[in-house]
């Protein structure tokens, strides 16, 4: 894993265009369920709070990393399940 | 292909799995099955990082998922659907925290660029900002302290006093890469997030959780860009970017441009005096449910608008059931959905779905203010600064300029609500006064299954 700062920087930008378009039109409908499912994918901070906990040295690294952890899956599996329960609701409506 | 290079292949796999994922939630018909796939994305990844070359503590970091899963799943399967908006505040908050953390922790470690360490300044920053500020939008919604925009005295040299420290433990940090000026930055920025959300009231409150969600998703990448991990970097500027997009788009339905979303009462502090303007000795008309009842079997068209107050009291089944009831008198019924209504856009939209409103009888406010003239009867159930005429008509009101349902057009319009307590804004309502308004006060069930039996009777 070499990536040069520019590599990262290319990434980051073109990331920011599929970001833009990947939800040009939403009906007001779904605003909150999508709030709430990237609201979860932002919990994929979790591989790097799991990195920080399983490669720190000294207490206080430690002691960060096992508290991000903690905080990261309860954003991601907290967010997940939440939207699916909002997500649930759409099911009668789409088959009729 | 060594092992570090197959869990980068794994990483794109998730990386693919998110964008898919938010393409599939910005449709009503795939929607449900986006999420699950995000989800996968973020197990096949977790799976992944426990491959790690050199990772140690992998006991501990099994309790640390065990715990975090266990505060997590309860909390999102057990919030009732009326809470669901702060409870996804709360989530974002946590996931600002978390990626705070980390780069203060990678930080420790030492041996930062200049590049690396304004990264986890600025993960520090924005991931603090959006913890603290989670939290105050978190108390707001759940009404553990008031929903009215707070203004502190002299706040904006508060603010600024505030900026400049928050940048001069930025420069210190970028010169010494003391972790030290990097733990103080977070402190200040932790009293920033507060102050940022406190002047920002009631029905705006949304708007904010999501701006709050880009910023986590951009702490996030920072702290990709921290520990040179693609799959942070892209999932988290897809977050950033999709957030920043949604934000605006719940902006604009709510008719107002951000700026005055978030810094309107900072501006505008004289306007708080318009709050309660002449009230006192007006008088309310409170009618009986027979009254309402025959009020509405004899009419040609009701409008019925749902508020916060249906959520409250779970009364979709029943209002439906009225609507029913009086469809099949040949009454023409049809819901006026202002698009945030409730506490969240979309909040009644999934509510009436949970019943089986059919969607023909949903109709979103544009469609529905051109007919209001035309309308007997607007049954206002639970709802009120989305029909406050306030909105149009006074300048000086804190909601001025946001656009409403005109309901107060209609013939007759009545309210069900629990008291006259002003709506989550905190703003009186003239309507309420109006003479063509009857109020009908209580549980907005209790009410509604009363009004379906005298219906039956009329």
């Amino acid at each position: 894993m070499t990536e040069t700062t520019l590599g990262l920087f290319t990434i980051f930008v073109l990331s920011v265009f599929v970001g833009f378009e990947v939800i040009s039109k939403v009906s007001s409908v779904l605003h909150t369920p999508l709030m709430s499912g990237a609201n979860a994918i932002h919990g994929v901070i979790l591989i790097g709070s799991i990195i920080i906990l399983g490669t720190g040295d000294g207490a206080a690294q430690i002691v960060l990393g096992f508290v991000a952890v903690v905080l990261a899956t309860i954003n991601a599996v907290g967010g997940f399940v939440v939207t699916d329960r909002m997500l649930e609701m759409f099911k009668g409506r789409a088959r009729k | 292909m060594n092992r570090a290079e197959t869990i980068e292949l794994i990483y794109l796999f998730s990386a693919v799995c998110f964008i898919v994922a938010l393409k599939g939630l910005s449709s009503p018909r795939s929607a449900r099955a986006g999420n699950l796939i995000g989800a996968a994305g973020m197990v096949v990844a977790v799976g992944a990082t426990f491959a790690t070359p050199g990772l140690h503590r992998i006991g501990l970091i099994v309790v640390a998922l065990v715990l975090g899963t266990a505060v997590g799943v309860p909390a999102a399967r057990s919030v009732k659907m009326t809470a669901i908006p702060q409870m996804v505040a709360a989530f974002n908050g946590v996931g600002g925290g978390a990626a705070a953390l980390v780069s203060l922790a990678e930080f420790d470690r030492g041996h930062a660029s200049f590049g690396t360490a304004a990264a986890v300044l600025f993960s520090t920053l924005i991931g603090a900002v959006s913890f603290t500020g989670s939290a105050i939008t978190f108390l707001k919604l759940q009404e553990l302290m008031t929903g009215r925009p707070v203004v502190l005295p002299r706040q904006r040299e508060i603010n600024v006093a505030l900026a400049v420290a928050a940048l001069a433990f930025v420069g210190w940090g970028l010169s010494d890469r003391s972790v030290t000026a990097a733990v103080l930055l977070t402190l200040v920025a932790g009293v920033m997030g507060v102050l940022f959300v406190l002047p920002v009231g009631g029905a705006d409150v949304p708007v904010v959780i999501s701006l709050l969600n880009s910023f986590t998703g951009l702490a996030v990448a920072a702290t990709g860009a921290v520990l040179r991990t693609t799959l942070l970097i892209v999932a988290g500027t897809l977050v950033g970017a999709s957030g920043t997009l949604l934000t605006r788009m719940m902006s604009q339905a709510m008719g107002r441009p951000l700026s005055s979303t978030l810094f309107g009462a900072l501006t505008a502090t004289a306007a708080a005096g318009a709050v309660a303007e002449d009230g006192g000795d007006r008088s309310v008309r409170t009618g009986t449910v027979d009254d309402v009842a025959v009020l509405l079997a004899y009419a040609n068209r009701v409008v019925v608008v749902p508020g916060y107050g249906l959520a409250v009291a779970q009364a979709q089944h029943t209002i439906r059931e009225l609507a029913d009831l009086l469809e099949s008198r040949g009454v023409e019924v049809v819901y006026g959905i202002h698009p945030v209504a409730g506490r969240m856009p979309g909040h009644m939209n999934v509510l009436l779905a949970e019943a089986n409103v059919p969607y023909e009888q949903l109709r979103e406010m544009d469609d529905v203010n051109p007919q209001f003239p035309l309308t007997d009867v607007v049954l206002v159930v639970g709802a009120n600064d989305v029909v406050n005429p306030a909105a149009r008509d006074s300048p000086g009101s804190p909601i001025y300029g946001m656009p409403i349902l005109n309901v107060d057009e209609a013939r007759a319009v009545v309210f069900l609500k629990r008291s006259m307590r002003p709506g989550f804004a905190g703003i009186d309502n003239a309507l309420l006064y109006d003479p063509k308004t009857t109020m009908l006060f209580g549980d907005a069930k209790e009410t509604l299954t009363a009004l379906v039996s005298a219906v039956k009777t009329a």
